[in-house]
């Protein structure tokens, strides 16, 4: 076992072995008659921030579990850590830090108490898992919290409990579904800020999110996910560039005023006409907005962005991500 | 995947850390109203009954307390059994949360079967001190009085355990303990010998896992154990090490899905 290195002697994460982190070929997921995993194939190299992006329902928190060794893939298979977690669930899941998309901590006890008891599952002495939980406690930036009752916290410090609980057996795989999910903006923030610094230790993230921008702030890698399958893979920019163009002007346009048909689409290489307004991808935002001026477009309000993983799965699905 | 005995203990840890927390509100119905039942119906009716002659040959409250014993320890366990299982899988997912760790379902279910096993400990051994003055135990086979009650707790909690775990929600607990446990408590033997049922009821409670646990019970305390020792003792270890495997069947099913 190394070290952790001298300037984040807290996070002490371990580094992955060689080899792929998790590795899952043809895996899928069935729940009864319903197909929850339809069947995909990923890999997580060492040391990578890898994500999984889809809409609810996509079977991102099924893929977790099977990662997690809490649940078995119906078909193909799956490894981590290099192991095989049918033979070797409890030893992989020692080297594993989990944070499940539903908070599990015991509300009733103290944060203290909390990190106390899930550092003994681990069969940590108990003068280590003290000692440990202290530090991550300062981690987390609940120090001051130590002997306060989980109930009464936050949801952004219940998140960044189980972040701290999730870290105190120094696993080489650290695996988060929905890290932010129902948090407000500086408290997301906060936590991605300290996910960066687990990240930066070398420590291998796999995490799950339906925010396009979570993705592309955190991940080095991502897939897809929609319906049980993987429909992309690859880095946050790589994937912009390949299914979207670079900009994307929004238009809100006034009720039962559809321009004819086909305008829009020679002003645009994409159009995809959502509920409330109208996206145009193209590679120049500035000049498609002016030529919709310039032929007389009516339009309430319009927005010209750079294109996101947003448009990437809305390309890709036809649907959006958050509904 | 087999049972790690480290693991185990780290569920009767993490279990013992929140008792310290909740174990005021069990006071009374582990500690307090055993004894108030003694004190009410064992000494105060028992004086009544007494007058009628001896029950089994035995006083009244020397009959009454095995039983009472018995019957606290199966209500005990079946709390235990019930809420605290529904909460740890559904209401508060703590379950789950360890089942991230190291420790499986099959820790997991060993580990509540053992803290149950020592919350009942600690029930029984209160109550057969604080009994003492009494007189209501004799002989030195007394003391086995106490793993007989705890055997009779965990004969009761596994299965139900296992049947907590299949649940949805707490909707069935309360038809548990008022169309089970109270009829136990009140007609398999606590109270009054079963021989006084009428010939049609007698063979269910023979049936009832507290009628086995009572006698058994009752025969260590008094010091002259019935000669269906071994059957008593059969039947409750048969359902405790059902009851627990059944439980890491239903858990499983619910957990790892
Ligand atoms: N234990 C289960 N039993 C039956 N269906 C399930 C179970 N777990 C998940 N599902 C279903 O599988 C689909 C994928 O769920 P999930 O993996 O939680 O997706 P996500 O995390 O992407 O929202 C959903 O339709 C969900 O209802
Ligand atoms: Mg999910």
């Amino acid at each position: 076992m190394s070290t952790p290195p001298a300037e984040h002697p807290l996070i002490a994460a371990r580094p992955t072995g060689t080899g792929p982190a998790v590795e899952a070929v043809g895996v899928v997921k069935r729940f009864g008659d319903f197909t929850a995993v339809a069947g995909i194939d990923f890999a997580v190299a060492p040391g990578e921030t890898f994500g999984f992006l889809g809409p609810n329902g996509a079977g991102k928190s099924s893929t977790m579990r099977m990662v997690g060794c809490v649940s078995h893939p119906t078909e193909g298979t799956m490894r981590v850590l290099g192991r095989d977690p049918r033979r070797d669930g409890p030893e992989i899941r020692g080297r594993l830090g989990v944070v499940p998309q539903q908070d599990t901590l015991d509300g009733e006890l103290t944060v203290m108490d909390n990190m106390y008891v899930y550092g003994r599952f681990f069969r940590l002495p108990r003068a280590e898992v003290r000692a440990r939980s202290a530090e991550l406690l300062e981690f987390v930036q609940l120090a001051d919290r130590a002997t306060a009752k989980v109930d009464e916290l936050s949801g952004g410090m219940k998140r960044r409990l189980t972040i701290a609980r999730a870290l105190i057996n120094r696993p080489e795989l650290v695996l988060l579904d929905e890290p932010t999910t129902g948090l407000d903006p500086q408290a997301r923030h906060l936590l991605w800020e300290r996910l960066y610094r687990l990240r930066a230790d070398g420590v291998t993230l796999v995490l799950t999110t339906h925010y396009m921008d979570e993705a592309e702030q955190l991940c080095d890698r991502l897939v897809i996910m929609d319906r049980g399958r993987i429909v992309a893979e690859g880095g946050p920019a790589e994937l912009i560039r390949r299914h979207a163009a670079r900009d994307v002007v929004e238009l809100r346009l006034p009720a039962g005023a559809e321009p004819p048909s086909g305008v829009l689409e020679e002003l645009a290489d994409h159009v995809e006409r959502l509920p409330d307004r109208v996206l145009l991808s193209t590679d120049d935002g500035d000049q498609t907005l002016a030529a919709v001026i310039g032929r007389g477009v009516a339009h309430e309000r319009a927005v010209v962005r750079r294109a996101t993983l947003e448009d990437v799965f809305l390309r890709l699905t036809g649907r959006t991500l958050v509904d | 995947m087999r049972v790690a005995a480290g693991r185990s203990a780290a569920v009767v840890e993490g279990l013992w850390v929140s008792y310290r927390h909740t174990w005021r509100a069990t006071l009374v119905s582990s500690f307090l109203s055993p004894l108030l039942f003694l004190l009410a119906i064992g000494v105060g009716l028992g004086a009544r009954i007494d007058s009628g002659g001896p029950v089994e040959g035995l006083t009244y409250a020397a009959f009454v307390a095995p039983g009472l014993l018995a019957a606290t320890c199966m209500q005990v366990a079946t709390f235990e059994a019930t809420y605290p299982v529904m909460a740890g899988i559904k209401w508060f997912g703590t379950y789950r949360s360890i089942l991230a760790t190291p420790v499986g379902v099959p820790d997991l279910v060993a580990g509540r079967v053992a803290w149950i096993a020592l919350r009942l400990t600690a029930v029984a051994a209160v109550f057969m001190v604080v009994t003492i003055p009494f007189g209501v135990s004799s002989g030195p086979l007394a003391v086995l009085a106490l793993p007989a009650a705890v055997l009779t707790g965990l004969a009761v909690a596994a299965p139900i355990e296992a049947w907590a775990a299949s649940r949805d929600d707490e909707q069935g607990f309360v038809g548990l303990f008022r169309f089970v446990i109270l009829p136990m408590f009140l007609f398999a033997g606590t109270f009054f010998p079963v021989s006084q049922l009428p010939d049609w009821l007698q063979p269910v409670a023979w049936i009832t896992p507290l009628w086995h646990g009572t006698e058994l019970t009752r025969g260590f305390m008094t010091g002259a154990p019935d000669p269906l020792v071994p059957l008593h003792l059969a039947v409750l270890l048969v359902l405790a090490v059902a009851g627990t495997l059944a439980a890491t069947v239903t858990y499983r099913r619910r957990l790892e899905p």
